[in-house]
């Protein structure tokens, strides 16, 4: 295992504050998740990839950017692994580097409807930049 | 009954219809909503990363501010529901949080998370009383066959949001009895809308959407109801087809006669 991705890993591990080792991988969170099929890396197995340090693919895979944060899988997990948290230590981890943002405000513009609400922009940017 | 009320951004602009319906029927059932003074966004999505804490802080701002006003805090939009909540128990549980969250605000008081936060569904549950309100109702919806589409986050996580039970609710279809309508049950009644992916993944936003109305649609539902603006915008922009998807506010304010 390289060296700066099990640092990193431990750094995602402290800014979910969860424990991901209790996973007993039923896969609940996988097969609960609706945005399953649009991920190349599903829940149960961002646990696992963050559990083994190997975290390199994940960082760079659009599956991070396809969580809801619909808290499905919090609710349903019965390890208390709730793999939404991981995943938003992933997405952070990864934003929190200079110039990484996933949405920039140039890109709203083109993005905007006549009944798109605040609340739509307003989630979106606290979920893909800071 | 007086209570503090958080409306939030997104009920200022583009969701006015659940305010204004919100506030009407709050006066025809004897409550008095007095909006805080100088609040601000809520963030309108829960900082889930444990170490951030200037993104929860507009949430506490609102909290201390009901605190010192002695009232409960109702919520309206599910967002800022979600989020006020979470953080509010934040405040109670976590001592890092309370801790740093103190230091920062420097308040003339510390805020230890006093404050109750109600949704106003859990008002006319909790407080008012279904029983109550449906005695005031002066034009029952008689006949029509109402969906309650509670998405994620007012149920979501239920340790935290403790509103009722996260996979079989009723508080909506109760709700819906109360005002003299048929509730109609769902399996996509607690999935997700899509949410803010809306924004960057339209074809998966619409896919969901599409689900949940068709969800509805095949159980006989004849419209929807929602307490979320990005829910009300995915079910009605983001499907084909014509379901009508309204607050429930609205309903509320015509069967009280005040629409």
């Amino acid at each position: 295992m390289h060296s700066s991705e099990k640092n990193m890993s431990e750094e995602i591990i402290r800014i979910s504050g969860i424990n991901p080792r209790q996973c007993m991988k039923c896969g609940k969170c996988s097969a609960t998740c609706p945005a399953f099929d649009e991920m190349e890396y599903h829940p149960h197995q961002f646990v696992s990839m963050i559990v083994n340090g190997k975290i390199n693919k994940l960082l760079e895979s659009e599956s991070i950017w396809k969580c809801l944060s619909c808290f499905a899988c919090v609710e349903r997990c019965p390890r208390s692994v709730e793999p939404a948290k991981l995943i938003e230590a992933v997405r952070v981890s990864v934003l929190r580097k200079k110039g990484a943002n996933y949405l920039s405000p140039d890109e709203i513009p083109g993005k905007l409807d006549p009944e798109l609400p605040q609340q739509a922009i307003a989630s979106a940017f606290r979920k893909y930049s800071k | 009954m007086i209570y503090s009320y958080y409306p939030g951004c997104t009920l200022k602009t583009k969701a006015k219809d659940l305010d204004e319906y919100g506030r009407k029927a709050a006066e025809a059932l004897g409550v008095t909503l007095e909006e805080l003074p100088n609040w601000q966004c809520c963030g309108a999505v829960y900082p889930l990363a444990t170490d951030e804490i200037a993104t929860k802080l507009s949430a506490v701002r609102a909290l201390a501010n009901a605190k010192e006003k002695g009232q409960p805090l109702v919520t309206l939009c599910s967002a800022c529901h979600h989020v006020i909540k979470r953080v509010n128990n934040d405040m109670q549980t976590n001592n890092d949080i309370i801790t740093r969250v103190n230091n920062y605000l420097k308040l003339d008081e510390a805020y230890n998370g006093e404050t109750e936060v109600i949704h106003y569904l859990e008002m006319l549950r909790d407080k008012i009383g279904f029983d109550e309100l449906k005695k005031k109702v002066v034009n029952p919806l008689k006949g029509r066959k109402i969906a309650a589409y509670y998405g994620c986050m007012l149920l979501r996580p239920s340790k935290e949001m403790q509103m009722d039970d996260p996979e079989n609710p009723t508080i909506m279809e109760d709700f819906i009895k109360a005002i003299g309508a048929e509730p109609v049950v769902y399996a996509f009644r607690n999935e997700c809308c899509g949410g803010y992916m809306t924004m960057n993944d339209k074809d998966l936003a619409c896919k969901m959407a599409n689900k949940v109305v068709e969800s509805a649609k095949v159980k006989g539902a004849e419209e929807i109801i929602t307490a979320c603006p990005l829910c009300l915008y995915n079910l009605k922009e983001n499907t084909t087809g014509d379901m009508p998807i309204y607050y429930f506010t609205e309903l509320l304010a015509e069967a009280l006669g005040v629409k």
